[in-house]
């Protein structure tokens, strides 16, 4: 395996251009954490990393390494298969977990829980508070 | 073939995922693939879980290249949602959509595919009335993300699960 410094003119210029937009998307992902009011609203915003800022970092990884080894390096596939099952799961399990503290904060408030669902207006404070 | 492999899904996939680890396609390394693939699926028998029939392997790969565009769209609306741009007026909210998919791991395949599209967000699913909650971001029209829910997606999973 050569160094770094043996990376061909346009492998590397791919490579960066990959790595820089799934930093760039992962960030922005990340931004929305902090940018977002309600809980509800910012668990949307990590997904962006974890499917094209994720798929882009694997990508410039296998590039990188394919051509500095000069054969295919595909094992970064299983890092985006694996992300893009598992992280439902969790998101879900989260979501699930703040719906049950606001139906149960509803209940004791002694408000109709009809459709046991909180509107999360932006700003509405009881969905803001489950996180 | 139940016995030697209860779960050939499964199996496969360990298989593959065993090659791709190694980065090696070689005698040795399928044969130990095959040792990891089938002690994995034997393992799985222990969870007493539900043995799963996939069918239309020509509509699981129309719905995956669908979901990825889906997921690349849906990336691009939610960043620019996130940095600000675009109408300031936003409102997010619940959507109840009635779903007629009772098929466990059809459901969990949605549950994936809404979840992992930015935008969208699976909430709660009411097995008895069969009504599934989401969580949209950028909520504009209800009809319309019920039409989208079951004409994109639900449909498609209906003919491979059930």
């Amino acid at each position: 395996m050569n160094g770094i410094e043996h990376l061909p003119p346009w492998a590397a210029v791919l490579t960066a251009v990959f790595l820089l937009t799934g930093a760039a998307v992962t960030l922005i992902g990340s931004l929305g954490l902090l940018r977002l009011g309600t809980f509800y609203e910012r668990v949307h915003a990590p997904t962006l990393g974890t499917t094209l800022g994720t798929v882009f970092i694997a990508a410039a990884s296998m590039v990188c390494f394919s051509v500095l080894e000069s054969r295919a390096v595909l094992h970064e596939i299983l890092i985006v298969v694996l992300g893009a099952v598992t992280t439902p799961i969790a998101l879900t399990v989260l979501v699930g977990a703040a719906r049950f503290r606001d139906t149960a904060e509803r209940a004791q408030l002694g408000e109709p829980v009809g459709r046991a669902l909180p509107h999360a207006a932006p700003g509405d404070a009881s969905a803001g508070k489950a996180d | 073939m139940t016995r030697l492999l209860p779960f050939p899904i499964v199996s496969s996939c360990l298989l593959a995922l065993w090659l791709l680890l190694n980065q090696a396609v070689t005698f040795g390394h399928i044969l130990l693939g095959c040792l990891v693939a089938l002690v994995g699926g034997r393992i799985l028998t222990v969870l007493e879980i539900p043995s799963v029939r996939v069918r239309r392997p020509g509509v699981i790969m129309r719905l995956l290249a669908r979901v990825t565009v889906d997921i690349v769209r849906s990336n691009l609306a939610v960043g620019r949602i996130v940095l600000g741009f675009g109408r300031w007026q936003r409102a997010p909210g619940f959507v109840e959509i009635p779903l007629d998919m009772r098929a466990p791991y059809g459901l969990a395949s949605l549950a994936c595919i809404i979840t992992s599209t930015p935008g969208t967000l699976w909430v709660n699913f009411d097995a008895q009335r069969g009504a599934l909650t989401i969580h949209v971001l950028d909520l504009v029209d209800e009809e319309e993300w019920i039409r989208t829910i079951k004409d994109r997606y639900e449909r498609h999973l209906l003919e491979i699960f059930e």
